[in-house]
């Protein structure tokens, strides 16, 4: 593993983010060679994918991730996805790519109107995306949620889309927080872009509990190796 | 020229906020039946007709003030 070559990953940091430092661990740990990018810069570095992290971007001002589309990287983020590049959103980072147009739906407040904190069980319905391909299919994996808004919201046009195209990648083994359908994560049509309310990047070390997360992050490791190694 | 926007959550969609408000206007003893919680956005525009400003208020609405997934609009402009 250690003598693969190293992938390039970008984490953007926006005011009010606060996972981007275990994302840039996880993804160091697994692999790849990090790169923070800060919401102001126009630009990205060349990188093969890029992470927005969890957090509270702009205070979550009007809607939550609605104002963080507006930053100046977003133009490049939006760029580097319409070109097919790999673009991973954890918890505001799912938010904000909802609110950018790059994923379908929207994110409302949890059903039960709380601030849920704790592991919760996925089940992997898609192992064939850049973003779970070390999962098998049917296979649970555990993971922490902490949001307050992640009640994944479609009607029911968009929610007979997401079924008919095999965007729905994750679900809740029991729903926490009111989502439609028990989504937990989805993929973009084009199946480069996913979003997803838990937080992949606070398991992958088991001296912290369960490791769920490491086959989401890896998964995305080893495609952005297979692009940096054969660019499209 | 002054214009209000009224966000409101779309009808059947899940407005929590709304329910806990409901359930506490009950525990106050008022008989309520049902609470939705939106966003009120006062708005200060700089010139223009109020037709103008209606179809910008409009393009503002797409475009930030309401995330028409999940949320309705309503625009009103007051006549100076």
């Amino acid at each position: 593993m250690s003598d693969q070559p190293r992938p390039r990953i970008a984490v953007v940091v926006f005011p009010g983010s606060n996972d981007d430092g275990d994302a840039v661990l996880a993804f160091d740990r697994l692999g790849a060679d990090v790169f923070p990018v800060w919401h102001a810069d126009p630009d990205l570095p060349s990188v093969d994918a890029v992470a927005l992290p969890g957090g509270f971007s702009y205070g979550d001002y009007l809607r939550c991730g609605a104002i963080a589309r507006f930053a100046p990287v977003m133009s490049a983020v939006a760029r580097f996805a319409g070109d097919g590049g790999l673009v991973l959103g954890v918890c505001n980072g799912f938010q904000v790519l909802c609110e950018a147009g790059l994923l379908p739906g929207a994110l409302r407040p949890n059903a039960s109107l709380s601030f849920v904190c704790r592991d919760v069980e996925l089940v992997a319905e898609r192992t064939d995306t850049p973003f779970t391909a070390r999962c098998e299919p049917g296979q649970r994996l555990t993971m922490p949620i902490k949001h307050g808004e992640g009640c994944y919201f479609a009607d029911d046009e968009l929610l007979g889309e997401l079924e008919a195209n095999g965007q729905i990648a994750l679900r809740y083994a029991q729903n926490p927080n009111g989502s439609v359908a028990d989504i937990a994560g989805v993929v973009s049509r084009d199946g480069n872009v996913f979003g997803l309310m838990p937080h992949p990047e606070h398991a992958v070390d088991p001296l912290l509990g369960p490791t769920g997360g490491a086959l989401v992050l890896g998964s995305l490791v080893d495609a952005a190796r297979e692009r940096a190694l054969s660019p499209v | 020229m002054k214009a209000t926007v009224l966000v409101r959550p779309k009808p059947g969609i899940l407005d929590p906020q709304g329910e806990a408000v409901q359930s506490s206007l009950r525990h106050l003893g008022f008989s309520v039946e049902e609470a939705r919680v939106g966003r009120v956005v006062d708005l200060e525009l700089e010139g223009g007709s109020p037709d103008e400003a209606r179809a910008e208020l409009e393009r503002m609405c797409e475009q930030l003030l309401a995330n028409p997934l999940i949320e309705s609009y309503e625009i009103s402009v007051a006549d100076a």
